[in-house]
């Protein structure tokens, strides 16, 4: 499931929701991204994420497709947010479900790894010299390359997409 | 045609969107950076680079070669950075 929202989520309460009812469930992995308040040395009194509406929830379904395709999952959710957020404030959550761990925790790596560099958000970053645009890192790129070419770890239980 | 800007292209073009007719010998998204540029302003500083752009046609990212038309939604953006 996918949600672009503007509003606050607790994380608490979008696992239990996940994994309630269904006893199939052996495991949930999360990430939850959370604004800091310092990036390159500079103080950060806020982030304001931008996205592209009519594109991010496909983008996202895509994402969410990928991984399901990939491993054996019981459930999936992303939410992101956008707007203005302050240091503290949760901006990402992913959360996978699957019988066995190693699904959920793989899948749930690589979805924050492709949202890094899929996903049509842009972060400004509001310091003491001014708004500043975070730049795309190359190390995300590269980490998220790195799922094109590992197989999940269920070679035989998982059509891993080449 | 409807053209989107994001981040900081946005602000170089100084606008968020804009429908335009580009001529006919416009057919994909390079030449449609060329032809935006050539209008100056704004738009020559957004484009000084167009390595550093990334375009989305009809909300599906996109490559320089791929084509572009009428009616299509054709949007400008950095390199993006979600999660």
């Amino acid at each position: 499931m996918i949600r672009v929202q503007e509003q606050d989520f607790e994380f608490g309460t979008e696992l239990a929701a996940m994994t309630e009812g269904n006893h199939g469930i052996g495991g949930v992995c999360s990430f939850v991204g959370l604004v800091r308040d310092i990036a390159s040395g500079e103080t950060v009194s806020s982030m304001t994420l931008e996205h592209y509406p009519e594109m991010t929830e496909k983008a996202l379904a895509d994402i969410e497709a990928e991984a399901r395709g990939r491993w054996p999952l019981e459930d999936a959710l992303i939410i992101h947010r956008y707007g203005r957020l302050e240091p503290g404030d949760n901006i990402v959550l992913v959360a996978t479900a699957s019988a066995h761990r190693e699904a959920a925790i793989e899948a749930c790596h690589f979805l924050i790894d492709w949202l890094k560099t899929k996903a049509p958000f842009w972060k400004l970053e509001e310091t003491p010299d001014g708004g500043k645009w975070v730049d795309a890192r190359d190390i995300d790129d590269a980490t998220a390359a790195r799922w094109v070419e590992d197989k999940s770890a269920f070679g035989g239980e998982s059509d891993a997409a080449d | 045609m409807r053209l989107l800007y994001f981040a900081w292209l946005r602000e170089k073009a100084g606008i968020n969107s804009e429908e335009v007719n580009p001529p006919s010998e416009v057919a994909t998204v390079a030449d449609l950076i060329e032809w935006l540029k050539a209008r100056g302003g704004g738009h020559a500083v957004a484009f000084a680079d167009p390595t550093i752009v990334r375009v989305a046609v009809n909300q599906e990212y996109a490559k320089l070669s791929d084509s572009v038309a009428a009616g299509d939604e054709v949007a400008f953006f950095p390199p993006v950075t979600g999660g």
